[in-house]
C-alpha cells in the first residue's frame, strides 16, 4: 500500500498541515497576530510535558495548552495590555516551562528535538489521520465563517452592523490557530510553526488581489514548501522542518524581490 | 412606522458616561440628523446602535427584521490584506456582479470595481461605502461622517443620492454630520447632543433654539443664513471657518 512508505506519509502529512494553515495563516497576518501564533504554538511544549506527566496522549495536551494559551491571549488583547509585551512573555515562559516540566519526567526518554523542529519522517498511519482530521476540520471552519471572519478583520463596527458579533469569529480563529498546532507540532515542531502560518501567507500578498487569492495561493506555496523540503532535506541530509522552513523563506525572498519588479504588483503594495 | 427606539439609554466607555438618559426615535422615511460639539457622543451613540457597544443602562428596540446600512468614517485598511472594490462590496453577504455594477453607478463611482480599496481616494472610499450599504437595501440608514473627504460637488452629489436614496427605498436616515449648512437643508429633524439631547425638532427650531446657538455660536447664524437666503446657490461654507 502507498502509505507504507514513510516518505509518502510524511509529504501526505506535510501537505495537510500546509492547506490547513493557508488560510488561517492569512487571518494571522492581516489581524496582525503572528506573536499570538507563537505563544500558541510554543505553549505546545507545556502540553507535551503535561501528557507525558499525566501518561495522557500528547495531541490531547497539546490541543488542552494551547487552546488556554490562546484564550488567554485572545481574552486579554482586548483590554488595553501593551500586547506586544505580554506575548513575548508568555510566548516564552510557556516555552522555557515546558522544556523545565519535561526534565522532571524521569525514566521516559522522549526525543525533545522531536518536539522542537518536528519529525516528519516518524509519521505513522495514526498520525497522518490525526493531521488530516484536523486540517479537514480547520478547513471547514475557515470555509464556513469566512465572509464574517474576513467582515470582522476588516472592521468590527462594519461587522456589528451587519449582525456578525467579531468576539465570536476571534473565537474560531482561537480554536483552529490550536487544532493547526496540535497536528502541526509533528511535522515542523514547535518553534517553527508559527513560520508555516505566516510566511506562505506574506509570500503570497504581493502576487493577491483578493482575500480568496492569497489564500490559495498561500496554500500552493505552502504546500509547495512542505514537499519541496522534504524532497531537499533528503539529498542534503538535513533536518526536514528547517529544511522546509528555509525552502519557504526562499520561495519568501524571491516573491518580496517578484513584488518590487513587477509593475503592476507595485500598485497593490504600495502607500 | 418606528424604526428605531432608544429608552434611557446610557453608555459608559472606559468607565466614563459618555451619554446620558437618551430618547430617541425614528421613522421609515425620515432623515434625521445628529449634530454637536466634538467629543459630543455622536459616534458613541451610532456605535450602541449598531451593537457595537453595549448599553449601560436602558435599551435600544428595532423593528422586526429591521435591516441595517452602516457608513463609517474612513478606516484604516491593512496593507496586507488585498481587497478589490467589487470583493468588499460583497462583504458579509454576496451580491450578482450585474447588481454590484449598478451600485458603484449609483454612488457616482461606477468602473472602481475592480481597484484595491487602499488605492482609492477619500471621497472615492465614502462613496463605496455608502455603496455597499445600500446594497443590501437596508430600512435603516446610519451614516457617521459619511461626508468626510468629499469634495464640495461630492457633497451635493452625496445629500442628492441620499434623497433618492431615501424616496425609492422609503428608509429611514439616521447620520452625524457637522456640515451644519448642509444638515438645515438635507433633514427632517435635528438632534442636538452633548452627552445628553440638549434639544431637538425641526432645523429651523433647533436652529433658533438657545441651547444650539450656546453650542455653536456665530457659526449657526451663518449656516442658518445659508440655509434660508443662499439655498439655490453652491456656496462655499465661508461663515462656518469664521
Amino acid at each position: 500500500m502507498i502509505l507504507d512508505d514513510f516518505q509518502v506519509r510524511a509529504a501526505l502529512a506535510g501537505i495537510g498541515v500546509a492547506l490547513a494553515a493557508a488560510p488561517l495563516g492569512c487571518f494571522v497576518v492581516w489581524r496582525r497576530m503572528a506573536y499570538f501564533g507563537d505563544a500558541t504554538a510554543h505553549a505546545a511544549v507545556l502540553g507535551v510535558a503535561l501528557s507525558l506527566v499525566l501518561s495522557t496522549s500528547i495531541l490531547a495536551g497539546v490541543l488542552t495548552t494551547s487552546l488556554v494559551m490562546a484564550t488567554v491571549v485572545s481574552s486579554l488583547s482586548g483590554r488595553g495590555y501593551a500586547m506586544d509585551t505580554l506575548l513575548g512573555v508568555m510566548a516564552h515562559s510557556a516555552l522555557a516551562l515546558g522544556l523545565v516540566a519535561v526534565s522532571f519526567v524521569s525514566g521516559v526518554r522522549i526525543d525533545l528535538m522531536a518536539y522542537l523542529f518536528g519529525d516528519i519522517l516518524a509519521v505513522g498511519k495514526w498520525d497522518l489521520a490525526i493531521i488530516w482530521a484536523g486540517a479537514l476540520l480547520v478547513l471547514g471552519l475557515m470555509h464556513w465563517r469566512w465572509s464574517s471572519l474576513l467582515t470582522a478583520t476588516l472592521n468590527t463596527d462594519l461587522a456589528h452592523a451587519s449582525g456578525i458579533a467579531p468576539g465570536r469569529e476571534q473565537l474560531i480563529l482561537t480554536l483552529s490557530l490550536a487544532v493547526v498546532v496540535a497536528v502541526a507540532l509533528k511535522v515542523v515542531g514547535v518553534l517553527l510553526i508559527a513560520a508555516l502560518l505566516i510566511i506562505p501567507a506574506a509570500t503570497a500578498r504581493p502576487f493577491s488581489r483578493t482575500p480568496e487569492s492569497m489564500a490559495l495561493l498561500a496554500a500552493l506555496f505552502g504546500a509547495g514548501s512542505t514537499t519541496g523540503g522534504l524532497q531537499a532535506a533528503f539529498w542534503l541530509d538535513t533536518p526536514t522542518g528547517p529544511t522546509i522552513v528555509s525552502l519557504a523563506a526562499l520561495l519568501f525572498l524571491l516573491s518580496s524581490l517578484a513584488g518590487r519588479l513587477t509593475p503592476s504588483v507595485m500598485k497593490t503594495t504600495r502607500q | 412606522m418606528t424604526l428605531l427606539t432608544i429608552e434611557h439609554l446610557d453608555v459608559d466607555l472606559g468607565g466614563q458616561p459618555i451619554l446620558d438618559s437618551i430618547q430617541l426615535s425614528i421613522e421609515r422615511g425620515e432623515i434625521v440628523t445628529i449634530v454637536g460639539p466634538n467629543g459630543s457622543g455622536k459616534t458613541t451613540l451610532l456605535r450602541a446602535i449598531i451593537g457595537s457597544l453595549a448599553p449601560a443602562r436602558g435599551r435600544i428596540q428595532r423593528a422586526p427584521g429591521l435591516m441595517l446600512g452602516y457608513v463609517p468614517q474612513r478606516f484604516h485598511l491593512d496593507p496586507t490584506l488585498p481587497m478589490t472594490v467589487s470583493r468588499f462590496m460583497g462583504l458579509p453577504r454576496r451580491h450578482a456582479p450585474g447588481q454590484i455594477d449598478q451600485a458603484l453607478e449609483r454612488a457616482g463611482a461606477a468602473g472602481l470595481g475592480r481597484q484595491q480599496m487602499r488605492s482609492l481616494s477619500g471621497g472615492q472610499f465614502q462613496r463605496i461605502l455608502l455603496a455597499r450599504a445600500l446594497l443590501e437595501s437596508p430600512d435603516l440608514l446610519i451614516l457617521d461622517e459619511a461626508t468626510q473627504g468629499l469634495d464640495q460637488r461630492g457633497v451635493a452629489d452625496f445629500y442628492r443620492q441620499l434623497e433618492t436614496v431615501r424616496r425609492e427605498l422609503g428608509c429611514g436616515v439616521l447620520m452625524v454630520s457637522h456640515e451644519l449648512h448642509v444638515v438645515m437643508r438635507a433633514s427632517d429633524r435635528v438632534v442636538c447632543l452633548n452627552g445628553a439631547i440638549c434639544c431637538e425638532g425641526t432645523p429651523e427650531r433647533v436652529a433658533s433654539s438657545p441651547a444650539y446657538r450656546a453650542m455653536f455660536g456665530h457659526d449657526t447664524q451663518d449656516a442658518f443664513a445659508l440655509y434660508r437666503h443662499d439655498h439655490s446657490h453652491q456656496q462655499a461654507p465661508a461663515g462656518l471657518a469664521s
